[in-house]
């Protein structure tokens, strides 16, 4: 089965500054791909690329079978987004807010219906069809943000620090929602600051000034580096890092 | 297409929720409606009149007297000398200073020719120039009465022509049948422009722009998506706007509607074209509203709510024919007024047509999805 | 003290990194007072018409090339016939029809009386009236020229000065309007945003965790909107001077003395609207769809506010550019010193005082 993502010396330049260094890899079908790198490292840049957010200015990319230059469209219908902001409108209801973003991808109405239904109750969220999304607290909104972000089925779904500002508890049942996407065959490709969260991952990549410094899964990276966990491999990589975070 | 309805359902229920914003875009625009055409009010009725009467002769009274009856000067007070009088001007306390000199009766008897003086304070040009008018032509039918009066007899009447005026499509001078249509598009003009830019620019500021970008969602659904709630948003305040008039005004087309409302949906393609394109170059909300504010500001001034846009030098009447209200004003007073059909709009028509497709396209060419 | 100062640079630093406000910020007055300026003008020219002439004697001619001949009218077109005038009129070719009708000749030469009609387009009422006028003074002038011939008795001449602005142009009026209303909207709007902003960001919370004073964060929040709009008065001073020959001709100190004292007061506005507001779209919605208009219409440069109806005149006191216009006027264009304008002034002050003492108030409460 061919990869999913695949890259090839993939590379964004902002005038003389590169801020993703002909990045090459590959993310395979169903698998839960960490993207992790100190703040400025070009984490979100490489995604952005990915979705079609942004043209690369070189090298090659293919995303669920489609050419990142030419296919930008067809790459939206196989993929999903969630965003550090959890692109939710606070003055619309829970299910408002899936009503639409099924309606945009093209669902049917009455498959609409069937998966509001099926996404409230596994959020648990029946009683709170009715809230404006502003209302509810952080953690809901994250989870809601992600069962969002596959409501059409997509082959992949990027996340890009998903879990910020919320608790270990939460977080943790965030993690059982991306499993549970993961187990249904959806790729998941998340950026995170989080170590504890790259243990998750079956694979991890560490970008370091625009460049992949480390990639392979958090138990090979652990013996690579000598470490002891997965925060002691990060550190070792990105202290020599030379931009400065944002 | 079926992606658009889910578009315009989300749209809908945004605005219909924000209730504070929407009384703003209603209600507000509405009691303007009814409120400001009473301060548009050029007539002049009302201007005040400083007298130095040097001569004191019944000649002197007559004419102080046929000015004040006439309905357009009032009297404000005698000044004792013409320095005083100008004074008075000075102060705003009178418009206009008017001397009559000593022997005045006595010299336009004897020797049949006498001088009166007269200045008007010229800062506000409509008022020198009505009140001017109107003081001259009062003085012209005095000094017809006067000849007749004095010499009944006269040898030879010399020939007389008598221009009589009427006045068509507004036989009563109503200001304010011609002001309310002009308000009315100021008022749309305000709402549609801003409103438009806000909307995309808020979706910018939330972040939510972002998600629609990785959807497979057509750009131009998406601009049509947000263009169609305003566009129906802009018909009801059009509509309620015309009931106002009515009621309030007695304001009634005599034009065709389906002129008017053909016209109104034309002139909302392009101003939310206007802010569709305002809100691409903005990346805050404060940024969207001080370029509107900016256009917005300069239409309200050049595109003759207030002042004749014929009477500008020919490089501003060109620039005026750029702005979109300037046409829709003129097509809303013609049909309104005179009950002019499509073929007396059709270039006005036309030009805010290629205007909002000139907008639009750039609007469209310039929101990008991607980067 | 120090805090202070650190805030108000806090907040050059948001509006000076905030580029394309701070161009629409200076550019909007410098094109509006180029624009209006030089086009505005309440003075009616060129205004086209129409004429019938179903006579065609000598008369009727020179009548015809005398009116031509004014700058007032423009000769579109000679119809043939009267029955075309209404669609003339619809398609808005031409404002005013003088017809001559077929007898006026035989009349004038027979009767010494002769009629002619004229027809305006009343649809804009001030301009039929100003062209109609306009007609019938050459009319008349035409009668006296005739009259000299055969002497006429008793003339009485009148010697009329147009003050302060002989050519009767727009600029004199309009700069003093503009400035009142540019800077009024430009204050309230940048205003109002000010502090809502901080509030839908959260970064109000912040201010007020900190040992700062309330009045502080207001008078930080106000003092770069003062020092822009400050330097717009400047800016505008100077276009009106350099292009449109319009010198301050009273004091400037004085000038520049009010107008801060106006700029205070229209900030205050803003301030009242911001801490009223729940979000950044409403406030702009109010300082904007609630203030355009009315400052516009009630500062009496478009329309004399005595010609309004009582209640509204009320309402015009309101308006704090209405006195800031009567300000303009006298010290710019007339040169007249305070003593003529304490009373504007006066109101000024304690409009501004109120304001602001109720704004801090709101704002005090609501951080209990």
């Amino acid at each position: 089965m061919p990869p999913v993502i695949s890259t090839n010396q993939l590379t964004k330049r902002f005038g003389q500054f590169v801020a993703a260094n002909e990045l090459t890899f590959q993310v395979e079908k169903g698998e839960i791909f960490g993207f992790l790198g100190a703040n400025g490292a070009g984490k979100t840049t490489a995604m952005r690329m990915l979705c079609g957010l942004s043209i690369p200015s070189s090298g090659k990319a293919t995303v669920a079978g489609f050419d990142v230059y030419t296919q930008t469209e067809k790459i939206k219908q196989n993929i999903g987004y969630m965003s550090q902001k959890f692109s939710l409108y606070d003055d619309l209801t829970v299910a408002e807010n899936i009503r639409f973003y099924a309606g945009i991808y093209g669902m049917s109405k009455q498959a609409i219906k069937a998966k509001t239904t099926e996404l409230l109750q596994e959020l648990q969220l029946e009683k709170e069809a009715k809230t404006l999304v502003k209302a509810l607290p952080l953690g809901w909104k994250q989870k809601l943000a992600f069962s969002v972000a596959i409501v059409h089925n997509p082959d992949i779904v990027f996340l890009d620090e998903p879990t910020g500002g919320v608790d270990p508890v939460t977080r943790r049942q965030f993690w059982d929602l991306i499993y549970a996407a993961s187990d249904k065959g959806v790729t998941v490709f998340v950026t995170t600051h989080y170590m504890d969260e790259a243990e998750y991952c079956n694979r991890v990549s560490i970008m370091v000034d625009g460049v992949i410094a480390a990639l392979d899964s958090p138990a090979n990276l652990k013996q690579q580096f000598n470490a002891a966990n997965m925060e002691d491999v990060f550190y070792e990589l990105a202290r020599n890092a030379k931009r400065k975070a944002d | 297409m079926k992606t658009l309805i889910f578009l315009l359902e989300k749209e809908f229920r945004q605005i219909l929720r924000n209730r504070q914003i929407l009384m703003t875009l209603l209600i507000a625009p509405l009691i303007q409606l009814i409120l400001l055409p009473l301060a548009a009010d050029y007539s002049v009725k009302n201007i005040s009149l400083a007298v130095v009467d040097n001569d004191h002769s019944p000649f002197s009274q007559r004419l102080i007297n046929k000015i004040t009856a006439s309905g357009h000067f009032r009297l404000t007070g005698y000044a004792t000398s013409y320095p005083e009088a100008l004074k008075m001007v000075e102060q705003d306390k009178a418009d206009i200073a008017l001397q009559i000199p000593i022997h005045f009766e006595r010299d336009l008897v004897r020797e049949n020719n006498k001088q009166l003086y007269i200045a008007i304070n010229a800062i506000e040009g409509t008022k020198a120039n009505l009140g001017g008018a109107y003081l001259a032509s009062i003085i012209r039918n005095y000094n017809d009465d006067i000849r007749l009066r004095w010499q009944s007899a006269t040898p030879s009447t010399p020939p007389q022509i008598e221009a009589v005026s009427s006045n068509w499509y507004n036989p009563l001078l109503n200001f304010k049948l011609y002001m309310v249509p002009a308000i009315l598009v100021v008022l749309i003009t305000a709402i549609a422009a801003m409103q438009s830019a806000f909307n995309i620019v808020q979706e910018k500021e939330s972040g939510t722009i972002e998600q629609i970008n990785v959807t497979p969602i057509k750009k131009h659904i998406f601009i049509l998506g947000k263009m169609i709630p305003f566009l129906v948003l802009g018909i009801i305040l059009f509509t309620l706007g015309l009931l106002v008039g009515w009621l309030f005004y007695g304001v009634v087309p005599v034009g065709s509607l389906l002129v008017l409302y053909a016209s109104l949906i034309v002139y909302l393609f392009a101003m939310l074209g206007l802010g569709l394109l305002l809100a691409t170059y903005s990346a805050t909300q404060q940024q969207s509203m001080s370029l509107a504010f900016f256009f917005i500001n300069i239409f309200n001034m050049m595109s003759g709510v207030f002042t004749a846009v014929d009477s500008m030098p020919g490089w501003a009447q060109t620039i005026v024919s750029t702005f979109p209200p300037s046409h829709f004003i003129k097509i809303m007073r013609m049909v309104v007024l005179k009950g002019s059909g499509f073929s007396d709009i059709a270039w006005p028509l036309t030009a805010m047509a290629l205007i909002g497709l000139f907008l639009n396209t750039w609007a469209v060419l310039n929101y990008r999805k991607t980067s | 003290m120090r805090q202070l100062i650190t805030f108000i640079r806090k907040e050059f630093l948001h509006v000076l990194r905030d580029r394309k406000t701070l161009l629409m910020l200076f550019g909007l007055p410098i094109a509006q007072i180029v624009l209006f300026g030089f086009a505005l003008s309440n003075e009616i020219k060129n205004s086209r018409i129409a004429v019938v002439d179903y006579s065609k004697d000598p008369t009727t001619t020179r009548l015809i090339s005398k009116i031509a001949a004014s700058d007032y009218f423009d000769i579109q077109r000679s119809l043939a016939s009267a029955d075309q005038l209404h669609t003339a009129f619809k398609k808005g070719d031409i404002k005013m029809a003088v017809i001559f009708p077929a007898s006026f000749g035989d009349d004038l030469t027979h009767t010494g009386k002769a009629t002619m009609q004229v027809i305006a387009d009343a649809s804009d009422p001030n301009q039929a009236t100003t062209i109609t006028n306009y007609l019938s003074q050459i009319v008349t002038d035409y009668n006296t020229e005739l009259a000299k011939d055969a002497g006429q008795p008793m003339q009485i001449n009148p010697e009329t000065q147009m003050m302060y602005n002989p050519e009767l142009r727009g600029a004199p009026n309009f700069v003093p309007g503009v400035m009142a209303l540019v800077l009024m909207l430009v204050c309230t709007m940048m205003t109002s945003v000010a502090i809502v902003k901080e509030k839908e960001l959260g970064t109000m919370e912040i201010l007020l965790v900190s040992p700062f004073k309330p009045v502080y964060i207001i008078i930080s929040k106000l003092a770069p909107n003062l020092l822009i709009s400050v330097l717009n008065l400047f800016i505008i001073l100077f276009l009106s001077w350099l292009f449109l020959d319009l010198p301050v001709k009273g004091s400037l100190v004085l000038l520049v003395t009010c107008s801060i004292l106006f700029i205070l007061t229209s900030l205050s506005i803003g301030l009242l609207l911001s801490i009223n507001a729940r979000t950044q779209q409403a406030a702009m919605m109010g300082s904007l769809m609630g203030m355009m208009l009315p400052t516009l219409l009630l500062t009496g440069f478009l329309f004399p506010i005595e010609n309004m109806p009582l209640a509204l005149q009320l309402l015009s006191n309101l308006v704090p550019s209405r006195w800031y216009f009567i300000i303009v006027k006298r010290v710019m264009l007339k040169g007249l010193g305070i003593t003529a304008i304490w009373r504007e002034m006066l109101i000024l002050t304690g409009m501004c005082i109120l304001l602001f003492t109720i704004s801090l108030k709101k704002f005090k409460i609501r951080l209990q």
